[in-house]
């Protein structure tokens, strides 16, 4: 046990410190983008002209009909093959990660704000239009808040599944959380150790999300909207 | 407008329709429906289900685009193509639905205010400021923090009233305000719709509320598939020894629900 306590103070506490940073700056970013690109593709899924729809209904298709995994390589490794006349984009790989991540989480938020959308009784539409709102208006002021509110719990999931697929980011030389702690385990060869270590910091952050997460749905709470308390 | 050009536009109605059709999933729902709103009178709509009273209603503020026909306010010819145009109509065309419609993630006041800031440009101040009297106008004052959730039947229908009177509209629509209401709750509502009409608001209403409507009414439209079939006064057509459907109609519903009995039997019916 001793000797864990001064494996865990002086390798891994001081390793996965940099790890911890380098996924923070991967799923914050991602997250986050990955929540307005719901938003907007869940709105324009149901509210957009007709082609509109059917290519946010493909976006979301392909993104969640193909492996994560497959998503991370093509936008890191095939991507700068791609010419664009005499342009290539090569991203690095932080950047290549949160792309991949924003978009594929985008593409799972936007069920979820679809289906809060949905809940939403057309009637409040017609009463917003007839006090002359557009339908824009109606639709950022009257059915958003609450469709957002419906999907909170959703969201919230996302983002925790969003924590843990951070991981792959390790997979094309991200020295996050889990890049660290492969390098690590290679060089101690006390794999136990590490890996129920890094487990725990996964525990962690998916616990403090779901704090934050629960502070938001509370303060976002008014009567008809609560919190399904469990 | 001056007070010239009211007296110039003494005899434009407030509200006209020409000749709606409507067709709804195959159906022609409005078939050729024409009305005429002088300023201050109050119609009533009424019929069987299905006869497309509601629907009428929508068509005449642009919620459902009639298939044919026109609509003026004032006198002036709606261009139902034109966001803008629409969207400066419908705020003088105030509508109360059936249902409410109250936005349920917002408080009493903010469902009055919404509207006033987001179009009307408005400042938050005085946008409260307004709405509290509107409230305070339908007797709810002292609710304006509570949310739908926690409001009553009765409460949320005089707040949609609230939310509409807030944009100053110079028409009322009402589609069946008190049929969604306990028995116990539909006083309150037709309350403040009385308060209305003697306030001088164009309204056109669809109700099954016989007795009340009748004293109230300047005119009954009676509807049947899609078509206006009947209108006259209170008087006329459910006057003793009318043979008119509209008094065979509402002798029905009396008889169904047993409260418009007096009704047809002249109490007070405005002459
Ligand atoms: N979206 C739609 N598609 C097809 N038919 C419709 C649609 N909306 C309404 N209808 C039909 O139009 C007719 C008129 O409906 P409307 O709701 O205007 O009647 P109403 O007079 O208001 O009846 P009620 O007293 O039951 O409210 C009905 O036969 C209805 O089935
Ligand atoms: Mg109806």
């Amino acid at each position: 046990m001793n000797e864990y306590f001064e494996f865990l103070t002086t390798e891994l506490i001081p390793g996965f410190k940099e790890g911890l940073w380098t996924s923070i700056v991967v799923i914050v970013p991602s997250a986050l983008l990955g929540a307005l690109i719901g938003i907007v593709a869940g709105v324009l899924r149901v509210y957009g002209p007709r082609p509109v729809q059917r290519i946010t209904e493909a976006y979301v298709s392909l993104f969640r009909g193909t492996p994560l995994i497959v998503q991370v390589f093509f936008w890191y490794f095939a991507l700068p093959y791609i010419k664009f006349g005499e342009w290539s984009l090569v991203l690095d790989p932080i950047e290549a990660a949160v792309l991949s991540f924003s978009l594929c989480s985008g593409a799972y938020q936007s069920e979820y704000i679809r289906s809060g959308l949905g809940s939403i009784k057309r009637g409040q539409i017609r009463a917003a239009l007839a006090l002359g709102m557009t339908l824009s208006q109606a639709v950022r002021n009257i059915v958003l808040p609450q469709a957002f509110r419906r999907a909170l719990p959703g969201c919230g999931n996302e983002i925790i599944y969003l924590i843990k697929y951070s991981s792959l980011a390790s997979i094309i030389t991200v020295n996050e959380l889990t890049g660290m702690a492969n390098t690590i385990a290679k060089n101690s060869w006390r794999n136990i150790e590490v890996f129920c270590t890094l487990g725990m910091y996964y525990l962690a952050l998916v616990t403090i999300a779901t704090w934050m997460l629960r502070l938001l749905e509370d303060a976002l709470a008014v009567p008809g909207f609560e919190r399904h308390k469990s | 407008m001056s007070a010239i050009d009211i007296e110039k536009n003494g005899d434009v109605p407030m509200l006209e329709a020409v000749n709606l059709v409507k067709t709804l999933g195959g159906n022609r729902v409005l078939d050729g429906v024409s009305l005429a709103l002088p300023k201050g009178c109050v119609k009533v709509l009424i019929g069987p289900s299905g006869a497309g009273k509601s629907t009428l209603l929508q068509c005449l503020n642009f919620l459902l685009p009639p298939d044919a026909g026109h609509i003026s306010l004032e006198g002036r010819r709606v261009n139902g193509g034109s966001k803008r145009e629409l969207c400066a109509f419908r705020q003088k065309v105030g509508m109360i639905f059936q249902d409410f419609n109250l936005f349920d993630h917002l408080s009493a006041l903010e469902n009055v205010r919404v509207a006033l800031i987001k179009v009307k440009g408005m400042s938050k101040l005085e946008a409260t400021e307004r709405a509290l009297a509107e409230l305070a106008r339908v007797g709810l004052k002292d609710k304006a923090t509570l949310y739908p959730a926690n409001l009553s039947g009765g409460q949320k229908q005089r707040v949609a009233i609230a939310r509409a009177l807030a944009m100053d509209p110079k028409v009322m629509l009402l589609d069946e305000p008190t049929s969604a209401l306990d028995p116990e709750l539909i006083g309150e509502v037709l309350a403040v719709i009385r308060d209305l009409a003697q306030l001088g608001m164009t309204m056109i209403m669809a109700t099954h509320q016989i007795s009340f409507s009748a004293s109230l009414a300047d005119e009954f439209l009676f509807m049947d598939k899609g078509r206006i079939v009947e209108q006259g006064s209170p008087a006329e057509l459910l006057g003793r020894g009318s043979q008119s459907r509209t008094q065979s109609f509402c002798a029905k519903i009396s008889e169904l629900t047993g409260v418009a009995g007096e009704a047809c039997e002249l109490g007070d019916i405005k002459a």
